[in-house]
């Protein structure tokens, strides 16, 4: 155990929107408080992996350990766990909170609140967090500290009078940052550590060297090298091989003992055997009382991902399963599919979640994908009385055999400036949705809709960007399940069905989709030498149909001696490019045309 | 075997004259315009040492044909051409009844001209008359106007047993009421043979750049279409029948040069920038010379030929080069010679949609051939069945 008492342990995490400036924050904090030598330094430390720093977004949740010798001329341990922002990740978010006792709010001092700043915010409020509010960038001509300030406590009806005025960026004001940390956010509430191991599992990655590395919140007891530990949600039994703090550099210790936030190793070979928010505990004296709020990772959003060369599909068996060993999130299984062959049928926590698996797939494992459109997750009342859930649309069951289809909703909150109202409005309406509240804070518009999950899988995010010109923000969480009047859209190209471009849709829709469906399938498959017919359908009936007219002419009018080898050439690539294509029938389909016609736009 | 399974394609000779008195908009062959004269002695020369060189490979052989292409192999003196037939002769064996063609411009031609030639050898003169038009000649870039061409096309009946000219239709604008007219006047000039050739704007042309600009804009498919579907009826209905994609002649009066190509026959090809396809060695060669005349030149003064590249096909090459040659005839394809060459029958799925599509048909026992259907959108059937 370290030998700091509990009063000078400050457990906190930083709540943001994107490009507010968390990660510089965070880095600056790392900086001032020696924790890295200067040459150790590089942007965004904790945001580990390249999409991270790329995109700007926090993936996985990371620690570390600050020392800092306060004004008041103590010594203080500050534990900053870095949580993701996005609401893919939403529970994973109030894991992380949970092992804290308060929160920065880092506000943009031009930007104002966004959506995801108050998602999070709310999640922090619930896990009795105290706030420090901070307005970062105020060195900027565009700042707006006292607008911004005024919107904190109008939005969130937090008390804003005593926000922080830093940049993170030039460093003003952080050391302020420091003291309020020390001073405004209260210490790790009285642990016993001659009580029995009470642990808060935060979040696991895998690591080539040490296996799994889990980390972890000591609430009461004393984790120490060499105890047996079980997990209280899966009930697995592990003997901690290492004990230690991240500064970031990882630092082996002999104990955590209670408030303290460090990891262990146990010799666990998959990140999938433990789950966020599970409780550690010791084999010998186990805690009575679990902590509150575990559950294990829903997949909602899933999609089916499948090699663009089918010679490739065990290399990309190869990649889902390295993905599956560090983030347990992310579940797959073997589909097959008449259209494009051998793939994966994967489940996500979300669209971010979808997006981020599949660049990391093509990135770091230089895979060619096809990705099908996303689908929910429905839920088949059958007529025998049956529930069942369908994550695949191609699988579902007979329509006679159902007697009701529900569909997961969300409830959204969407920020804006209010010139972009009315558009935004009309797209909710569009899709769906039903509105809960409107409000007013100085010129911007908090939204908040109830809509269909599945309305939203289908480009709402980039609707929004588009239409609000990226000022839009948004967030939504899942509520609850409701019965809706969702069919089976089919695909038929020249009368056979194509079952990669089947999807659920709701009645009211059918048309519309099945109409840009077509539309683009006429544009994306070349002429044949027949005429092909496309049609959307919902069971026998015919919603929308277009016709690709034969090819009319194609004949080289010159042809002699010399220019054999040039045509055979031409040949020999036309050739090829047809050995890309998957035959449907008759019909040979190029796999861009997949690619083209699933891309969630219309 | 072959022999028996297929009519003998036969073995020419081509000959390729390099230079032009102007290059044409559309043209992408490998012409050149020189503003000094060209040393036809020096050529002549090489020519024949060429040829003796590939006559070194290709072993004594009965030549069926003889082409001067070009370029304009009419700007060569009959001397030069005479030299040069002298030069195969001495080389193969060189039967009475063998094709001898030359490539004219109508802007070139004079009657002591075509009468040296015709000493010479030259039994079957080809004109690149492209149309008879004024307008439309000076938009294609010819030299000549339609009573330059007319004066050609009697020049060259009064002194050649054979005569074929060249059009060039699916002109920008063109209906297929104004082609069908020209045509039909086209016909009432010609012997026994005619070459009708889309417009086809090819890469590296000025036309394609005009094109690219948005300056130039060429019939689409259905336009082009019903142009080529003209072209089929009146010929036919003039006894001009097509035998290739765009060429047709009298029953018998076919270019028997020509014929070797797409009856994928053995051919030398001798000049700047000529292509040749003959057996060696119990396999197929492709050969090809430099394509700057005096680069040629020197290349064969010093080494006895101008080839610069070859390569020996392999199955899958010779099938996708049968299929595309043979295909393009009314006559079609013997598919046991396809077997033989690739090593396997055509696909009988391909063959059967196609054919349900009314886009192929059997010929004989052996035979398939593209029905007139099949024949307009010929590349994509052969894109079909190739694979």
């Amino acid at each position: 155990m370290t030998k700091t008492p509990l009063s000078r342990i400050r457990n906190f995490s930083i709540v943001a929107h994107i490009d507010h400036g968390k990660s510089t924050l965070a880095d600056r904090l790392i900086q001032m408080t020696g924790s890295l030598e200067h040459r150790e330094m590089k942007e965004q430390i904790l945001d580990a992996m390249d999409i991270e720093r790329e995109r700007g977004i926090t993936i996985k949740a990371n620690t570390v350990r600050l020392e800092y010798d306060a004004r008041d001329g103590q010594h203080y341990v500050l534990n900053l766990i870095d949580t993701p922002g996005h609401v893919d990740f939403a529970y994973e978010v109030s894991r992380s909170l949970a092992a804290c006792e308060g929160s920065l709010l880092v506000v943009d001092a031009s930007q104002g609140v966004e959506a995801q700043t108050l998602a999070n915010v709310y999640q922090a409020l619930d896990n009795d967090h105290e706030i420090v509010p901070v307005l970062n960038k105020v060195d900027l001509p565009a700042a707006e500290p006292e607008r911004v300030k005024q919107q904190i406590e109008d939005v969130i009806g937090l008390d804003a009078s005593n926000a922080l005025m830093i940049s993170a960026k030039t460093g003003l004001g952080v050391e302020d940052v420091l003291e309020a940390i020390v001073h405004r956010l209260p210490p790790p509430r009285e642990g016993e550590a001659g009580d029995p191991l009470k642990a808060l599992l935060v979040d696991s990655w895998y690591d080539a060297y040490l296996g799994v590395i889990v980390l972890v919140r000591v609430i009461d007891g004393v984790l120490k090298k060499g105890q047996t530990v079980r997990m209280l949600g899966t009930g697995a039994k592990y003997q901690v091989d290492r004990v230690g703090v991240i500064t970031p550099k990882m630092v082996m210790v002999e104990s955590l003992g209670p408030g303290e936030i460090g990891f262990i190793t146990a010799s666990i070979k998959e990140v999938a055997d433990t789950r966020v928010g599970d409780t550690i505990t010791e084999e010998k004296r186990q805690t009575t009382r679990p902590l509150p709020g575990f559950k294990p990772a829903q997949p909602v959003v899933f999609c089916g991902l499948f090699p663009v060369d089918a010679d490739d599909f065990d290399d990309l068996r190869a990649a889902v399963g390295k993905l599956r060993l560090n983030d347990a999130s992310f579940s797959y299984e073997m589909e097959s599919s008449a259209a494009l062959g051998f793939g994966f049928r994967c489940g996500f926590l979300g669209l971010l979640h979808l997006e981020i698996i599949q660049e990391r797939l093509s990135r770091e494992f230089d895979l060619d994908l096809i990705a099908t459109a996303p689908s929910v997750v429905y839920r088949m009342n059958l007529i025998n009385g049956e529930q069942i859930e369908l994550h695949n649309p191609a699988d579902m069951p007979d329509v006679m055999k159902i007697a009701s289809i529900e569909e997961p909703w969300i409830r959204a909150t969407i920020l804006t400036p209010d010139e972009h109202l009315g558009a935004i409005l009309k797209l909710c309406q569009d899709r769906r949705g039903i509105q809960a509240d409107l409000s007013y804070a100085g010129s911007r518009a908090m939204l908040v809709y109830d809509l269909p999950l599945n309305e939203v899988v289908f480009d709402f995010y980039d609707r929004l960007k588009s239409i609000s010109r990226g000022y839009a923000s948004f967030d939504y969480q899942l509520t609850d399940y409701r019965e809706g009047d969702l069919v089976k859209m089919s695909i038929l190209v020249n009368a056979e069905p194509v079952d990669a471009l089947s999807m659920l849709v709701h009645r009211s829709q059918a048309d519309k989709r099945g109409r840009v469906m077509c539309e683009k399938l006429k544009d994306l498959i070349p002429q044949h030498l027949f005429k092909i017919p496309i049609q959307a359908a919902i069971g026998g009936k015919v919603i929308a149909r277009e016709t690709i007219s034969a090819l009319r002419k194609d004949v080289t009018a010159k042809c002699y001696g010399g220019d054999v080898t040039r045509k055979r050439k031409l040949l020999e690539k036309q050739k090829e490019g047809k050995k890309r294509m998957r035959q449907f029938g008759k019909v040979e389909i190029p796999q861009e045309a997949f690619i083209q016609a699933l891309k969630m736009s219309d | 075997m072959t022999e028996i399974l297929d009519r003998d394609p036969g073995f020419g000779i081509y000959v390729h004259w390099p230079f032009c008195a102007a290059k044409c908009p559309y043209c992408d062959f490998n012409s050149h315009v020189r503003h000094q004269p060209v040393d036809q002695v020096r050529f002549g020369a090489a020519f024949a040492r060429e040829l003796a060189t590939m006559r070194q490979r290709t072993g004594p052989r009965e030549v069926t044909s003889i082409f001067l292409g070009g370029g304009t192999p009419s700007l060569m003196d009959p001397q030069t051409v005479g030299g040069i037939l002298d030069a195969i002769a001495a080389e193969w064996t060189v039967p009475q009844n063998v094709e001898i063609t030359l490539e004219a411009n109508p802007s070139s031609v004079e009657a002591d001209r075509f009468r040296g030639y015709r000493m010479a050898g030259v039994n079957r003169v080809s004109l690149g008359v492209q149309a008879l038009n004024d307008k439309d000649l000076r938009f294609l870039g010819r030299l000549h106007d339609v009573s330059e061409a007319l004066h050609a096309i009697e020049l060259a009946r009064a002194n050649f047993p054979r005569l074929s000219f060249d059009l060039i239709y699916a002109r920008p604008g063109q209906t297929v009421e104004d082609w069908s007219r020209e045509l039909e006047r086209a016909i009432s000039y010609a012997a026994d043979h005619l070459s009708l050739y889309q417009l086809t704007i090819e890469q590296g042309t000025p036309f394609f750049a005009l094109r690219a600009a948005g300056k130039l804009s060429v019939p689409g498919a259905e336009q082009a279409a019903q142009l080529y579907e003209a072209t089929q009826a009146v010929t036919a209905a003039q006894g001009l029948p097509a035998y290739e994609i765009s060429n047709h002649a009298k029953s018998g009066a076919e270019s028997r040069h020509n014929l070797i190509y797409w009856r994928y026959g053995e051919y030398v090809g001798v000049g700047p920038g000529a292509h040749g396809r003959f057996i060696e060695n119990g396999q197929r060669i492709v050969t090809f010379t430099e394509r700057v005349p005096e680069t040629w030149l020197d290349l064969v003064e010093r080494k006895g030929q101008g080839v610069t590249g070859g390569e020996t096909l392999s199955r899958v090459e010779e099938a996708d080069e049968f299929l595309l040659m043979g295909l393009r005839l009314v006559e079609g394809i013997n598919l046991v010679r396809f077997e033989k060459l690739a090593g396997r029958p055509l696909e009988p799925r391909r063959i059967a949609v196609l054919r349900e599509e009314g886009l192929i048909e059997p010929v004989g026992n052996s035979g398939l051939r593209a029905t007139p259907a099949g024949m307009v959108v010929l590349d994509a059937v052969v894109a079909d069945l190739a694979r």
